[in-house]
């Protein structure tokens, strides 16, 4: 199995590194094609402008879109988020090309830029009852989106809560 | 390059009693998003939007007077909210070294990285800035090992490796020089028997934990950037290849004939670094696009200088 680490900007190497210790062959993805040659793909944090200004420059948007057409499971951390969601507000004026794919709509730096940037226990019962673990994950919020709301489809499965609105974390 | 490239941060109870709560460890995976990009320094708003159109992970907002001589200061603050209102990348500003209240001002405008920069005037030149108290995270020069971990002691997130005397030359040999010397330190002290490390701390004037952190890691704990002088995709391209993680440069890349030409094709080098072909195209009209740097004769490498400025 080789999962592709989209390698355009951003914490690339930190998602391969990963990939490493669990065993699993992660690959740089920085060319269509070479989407062709993966069984999963994941888009790792960076600044998402930077991501879609060389995306679309070296063509890679239908093939993304291609490729979660055809089911293969894709993750998105941060900008990656960003990219997947199908519905993106608090853009920068003319907006950003997105993937699409995950029914949800997101928010932009939805907490503030980097001063507002913290750190939270966030309460995740599903992904202990399925695969072990502790109960909890300290979560890191850094100029981080957020997801303002989500279609039917779409399972959550850790949430923030900040006063009276939720901001979801984890969706699958 | 080593291995792993994963940036770890280890809670020593020196910096902080609180084991759950670590602000340094959230400015280091803030810095962490500017990978594999280059970041631009711009005096105004056009320039910074420019920036951003082309693909710019990030603009460092300098006082325009900064490569003309004289006393260089941190940059107007309304020059800089105008700048942090009309673009959506992080935005960082210059303070000067050992000047907190100038940083403090900076914090407050609401930038999100504040740059000690020794390439302006310095403030105090004996002490850097307490970089622990603020919340902002810091961008560092350094030109050695021992130097980037004294930094990183006292609190900065990121580390630009910087020639001296190269910002604003368009010659990027003294960086290169210092980049090696980070680079080929780091080489030594991977290969150096562990009993040895205590000595070697004390030789490069670094605290011993940061030294252990940097053995263990294969690299230095902070995101390592590459400033001064990188005029060319191929400058760009030869820092990302000696092993830096992303690369500064400087405004007079504005000066040049088509700026968003110039600024993309940077981008494009940073992320293109190991394909000479990709590489190719990018360098197409040179010539006209070095027309309006200033290129200098010789370095005038005085080593007094360099003491003096290296705390």
């Amino acid at each position: 199995m080789v999962i592709g680490v989209l390698a355009l900007q951003g914490s690339y190497n930190e998602h391969i590194a990963v990939l490493r210790r669990l065993g699993v062959r992660g690959v740089e993805i920085k060319k269509p094609e070479q989407l062709n040659s993966i069984n999963g793909l994941i888009i790792p944090g960076g600044e998402s402008t930077t991501m879609a200004k060389l995306a679309e420059y070296h063509n890679l948007f239908p093939a993304l879109r291609e490729f979660v057409k055809l089911g293969k499971p894709v993750w998105g951390t941060c900008a990656g988020l960003i990219f997947l969601a199908n519905k993106a507000v608090g853009q920068k004026e003319g907006g950003q090309e997105l993937v699409g794919g995950l029914d949800c709509t997101v928010h932009r730096n939805f907490f503030g830029s980097q001063i507002q940037s913290f750190e939270a226990e966030l309460s995740v019962p599903e992904l202990a009852a399925t695969e072990g673990g502790p109960a909890h994950f300290r979560g890191i919020f850094i100029r981080a989106p957020a997801v303002l709301e989500t279609g039917a489809d779409v399972e959550v499965l850790a949430a923030y809560l900040k006063s009276a609105e939720v901001y979801f974390l984890f969706i699958f | 390059m080593a291995d792993e490239n994963i940036i770890t941060i280890y809670n020593t109870n020196t910096i902080s009693t609180d084991s759950n709560h670590n602000p340094f460890a959230t400015k280091l995976r803030q810095a962490q998003h500017l990978r594999g990009g280059a970041i631009f320094e711009v005096t105004n708003l056009n320039q910074a939007k420019l920036a951003q159109q082309a693909g710019a992970s990030a603009i460092v907002v300098t006082d325009p007077q900064t490569h003309g001589g004289g006393v260089t200061r941190m940059p107007d603050p309304s020059v800089v909210k105008e700048i942090k209102r009309g673009v959506s990348i992080p935005v960082m500003a210059k303070a000067r070294v050992g000047h907190f209240v100038e940083a403090q001002i900076l914090e407050a405008v609401g930038v999100d990285y504040v740059d000690e920069s020794e390439v302006m005037s310095l403030a105090d030149d004996q002490h850097h800035i307490n970089k622990h108290k603020f919340g902002v995270p810091f961008v560092c020069g350094s030109n050695g090992l021992g130097e980037a971990l004294r930094r990183v002691r006292e609190g900065a997130a990121l580390i630009r490796t910087e020639g001296y005397g190269a910002a604003g030359s368009g010659n990027i040999a003294a960086t290169v020089k210092s980049v090696r010397s980070v680079m080929g330190d780091i080489r030594i002290l991977t290969n150096m028997d562990n009993d040895e490390v205590f000595t070697y701390a004390k030789k490069i004037q670094a605290p011993y934990d940061l030294v252990a952190q940097t053995k263990q890691l294969g690299r230095i704990p902070v995101v390592h950037f590459a400033a001064g002088g990188i005029v060319t995709p191929a400058d760009a391209a030869l820092m990302m290849q000696l092993g830096c993680d992303g690369v500064f440069i400087g405004s007079e890349i504005f000066e040049s004939p088509n700026p968003y030409k110039r600024v993309q094709a940077m981008v494009q080098a940073v992320m293109n670094y190991t394909d000479p072909r990709a590489l190719v195209d990018l360098c197409y009209g040179l010539d006209e696009a070095m027309a309006g740097l200033n290129l200098s004769e010789d370095l005038n490498l005085n080593e007094d200088q360099i003491e003096s400025s290296g705390n």
